[in-house]
């Protein structure tokens, strides 16, 4: 069990940085041939920082549109970031100062994220315009994320695993020995699904994440008029004349 | 015109119920073979349609990181869902930006995606059936291109974007929209839009001499081809002999002769307007736009100055630099675009809008108005979607709101402003951008102007307003057509110079 599950972790994280690395990669060479930023834009390139900052912090945009769905989804991603750091724990030896402050919090914020997946889900399923929209796929990755939160919060209030073990078994994964995992099935479905998450993350919506940064619409200055912003396709035009 | 009755106004701010299928239909006339082979598309749809298509939209994924990045990164959120004025007067549920985007996004998946090649079902992915490309031309001719959802998205996913994209894959397989084609090959062969030739503009410019002198008694010149004039003026042909766009050229007219300013229009580049734009056409774009610059170098002006019109601004502010140079801040080794750049005086913005030049002159006090003579109007402002999200105005971001209100206030006594909600970079599209300004998309038309339609009431109610001032030749048109049937009059709507032109005090400074 703990040989496959080794394996599939391998795999999973492999396809995870190759498969986005790719991506990101296909992003960063194709031009942007325009100047296309929605407008009122910042005029400097500190001001682009500071939009794409409050973009990827506080939502901003999203905040403007819906004040529900701004909600649940800040509360989601916020939560699901604290317990991303908190579970650094795992990985680290010993645990950075900073790494244990968080632990509590981190716990908490396990059932803000479980909250927040929830009512997301709820408004796709209840409001007409969002259930219109969805696909089988848009159900099926909240499900994914409520399976994982949901599998991580029993092991932390009703039925514990051996954590000790399991911070053996990843140290060891990162040094290519393969060492003992509990057995136990809340623990073997919460790292399944999160090995399934790791692998779909670079072939899905998930490219949400890395996509924002690349959106010209919000990562351009408005300077137009001052400099000119010519593509390496749209230049070779010219040289043809 | 009979034929279409206003929809009824309800309660703002609206999220209407879904009404599937209420737009479905066969879209705007398809161009002919004559109009699509001038512009070098394919008469009529090709056989091996499907593959070519496929291999457009590869190309344009590799050639646009706008439609790569959007195209990936839409997670359903429906932020966006309840933005469109298309969908608010419709209530189609493919009028959604989402649902649109998703008609191509669909096909997307399915031919370039891992998931959507494996699970199309899962994943939404759907093969490109001839029903599929009948939807992208109704439907991709049911967006104006006015970036309201862009301003929602959390990853500013735009959907003028894709709109452009799917037109461009329709144009590349002989499936295009006859309205835009028609117009672009008016440009080239005429240099304008409405295929106005030079010697009946010539013809309408002295008419307009006469006309001033008559109201004014003072000797205003609309002057054409001029050699060695400082301004070279560059405005939708609407402005020509439209009304009330009219009105606003007049408008300019006072405020070079006011300022001393020496000016001239171009024969051969008489139209400020580039549908390349609309179908998402670099070459056609680029092409329309080198007709500037060619009138710029031949005439030998110092400044480019463009008038009232929405996406024309866009695209001079923001394209006309990478297009055709003119601009500032070139590369010193880039020959094409310093031959332009030397010539330009770069004290001003190239190039200008005529608000920031009547605006400049205003704030030099080199303007005199009389207000009262505006006091018949009642003022609100409606912000032109393409001057409101795709460019600036002045030094600052936002520029391009203020400065359009300033202008009013200082030309006149009476201004209200329309629920925040719906102005300013939350503007709605007039519900004739993008293309979309012809009869056979008539009822869209109506539909799309109710969003704009509801909030103009309210202030007609609550303040009297009975002007609404715009600056936008495609604003100007739409409404003009379309608020009869809502019951204002159509006189309610024009420009701001048109209420600079009422106001204005000519022959102190002269």
């Amino acid at each position: 069990m703990n040989t496959l599950l080794a394996i599939l972790f391998y795999l999973a994280t492999l396809l995870f940085v190759v498969g986005l690395a790719h991506r990101i990669r296909i992003y960063a060479v194709t031009p942007a041939p325009l100047k296309i930023p929605t407008t009122p834009a910042p005029t400097t390139q500190a001001g682009v920082v500071f939009r794409m900052t409050r973009e990827v912090v506080f939502f901003e945009s999203l905040f403007k549109a819906n004040l529900w769905t701004w909600g649940l989804g800040w509360l989601f991603h916020a939560s699901l970031a604290l317990v991303l750091l908190r579970h650094l724990r795992y990985f680290t030896e010993p645990v950075w100062a900073w790494v244990a402050f968080i632990q509590p919090f981190g716990l908490y914020a396990g059932i803000t994220m479980l909250l927040g997946l929830c009512g997301l889900w709820a408004r796709r399923l209840l409001v007409e315009r969002i259930r219109y929209i969805s696909t089988p796929s848009d159900h099926l990755m909240l499900l994914l994320l409520i399976v994982i939160a949901a599998s991580g919060l029993l092991m932390q209030f009703v039925s514990h695993t051996d954590v000790i073990a399991v911070k053996g078994f990843f140290q060891g994964l990162m040094q290519f020995s393969i060492q003992p995992l509990p057995a136990d099935a809340i623990l073997a479905l919460h790292l399944l699904s999160v090995a399934v998450l790791l692998v779909i993350f670079p072939f899905s919506k998930l490219l949400h994440a890395p996509g924002v940064f690349f959106s010209p619409t919000r990562n351009q200055t408005d300077n137009p008029r001052e400099k000119r912003h010519l593509s390496a396709w749209a230049a070779k035009m010219e040289s043809e004349n | 015109m009979a034929d279409y009755t206003a929809p009824a106004y309800r309660v703002i701010p609206i999220i209407p119920a879904l009404k599937p299928g209420a737009m479905e239909g066969k879209g705007p006339f398809v161009s002919s073979d004559k109009i699509n082979e001038a512009l070098g598309f394919p008469g009529h749809l090709v056989d091996d349609w499907h593959d070519k298509a496929i291999a457009k939209m590869g190309e344009l994924l590799g050639k646009y990181r706008s439609l790569r990045v959007f195209l990936d990164a839409c997670v359903h959120c429906g932020a966006c869902s309840d933005k469109c004025h298309y969908f608010i007067g419709t209530q189609d549920p493919k009028n959604m930006p989402v649902a649109r985007q998703d008609l191509l996004r669909s096909v997307y998946r399915r031919y370039f995606t891992l998931p959507g090649k494996l699970f199309p079902k899962l994943v939404g992915a759907r093969d490109l059936t001839r029903e599929v490309l009948d939807e992208w031309h109704n439907y991709y001719h049911q967006c104006s291109e006015c970036r309201r959802c862009s301003v929602f998205c959390p990853y500013g996913i735009d959907t003028a974007e894709i709109t452009m994209a799917a037109r461009e894959i329709l144009d590349s397989i002989g499936y295009s929209q006859k309205y835009a084609i028609e117009i672009i090959g008016k440009v080239h062969r005429i240099g304008n839009n409405l295929g106005l030739p030079g010697p009946a503009l010539i013809d309408t410019l002295e008419g307009l001499e006469e006309d001033v002198k008559e109201a004014t008694g003072i000797d205003v010149r609309f002057p054409i081809d001029v050699k060695g004039a400082e301004v070279l003026l560059i405005t939708p042909s609407a402005d020509f002999f439209a009304e009330p766009h009219i009105d606003s050229l007049i408008g300019y007219a006072k405020v070079f002769h006011a300022t001393g300013t020496s000016w001239t229009l171009s024969s051969m580049s008489s139209e400020a307007g580039n549908f390349g734009m609309f179908i998402g056409n670099y070459d056609q774009l680029r092409k329309i736009a080198l007709r500037i610059r060619e009138a710029a170098l031949e005439l030998g002006v110092k400044r480019i100055v463009v008038g009232e019109c929405g996406h024309a601004w866009r695209v001079a502010y923001s394209f006309w630099n990478t297009l055709s140079g003119v601009g500032d801040g070139s590369d010193p080794t880039d020959r094409f675009a310093q031959m332009l750049q030397k010539q330009l005086d770069h004290r001003y913005k190239q190039p200008t809008h005529i608000c920031e030049f009547t605006w400049d002159m205003i704030e030099d006090e080199r303007l005199t108005f009389d207000k009262s003579l505006n006091d018949k109007h009642i003022i609100t402002f409606h912000d032109s979607c393409n001057v409101a999200r795709g460019s600036r105005m002045g030094d600052f971001a936002g520029g391009q709101f203020e400065i359009p209100r300033n202008i009013i206030k200082a030309v006149a006594n009476h201004y209200v402003e329309m629920d925040p909600r719906t102005t300013r970079e939350q503007t709605f599209c007039c519900g004739g951008g993008g293309g979309l300004l012809t009869d056979d998309l008539m009822e869209l038309r109506v539909k799309g102007a109710l969003p704009r339609m509801e909030v103009l009431q309210q202030v007609v109610d609550e303040h009297g307003v009975n002007f609404m001032a715009t600056i936008c030749a495609i604003c100007k048109a739409q409404f003009t057509k379309v608020m009869p049937i809502y019951g204002f009059d159509r006189r309610m709507v024009g420009g701001v110079h048109q209420l600079v032109s009422n106001a204005i005090v000519l022959g102190k400074n002269n």
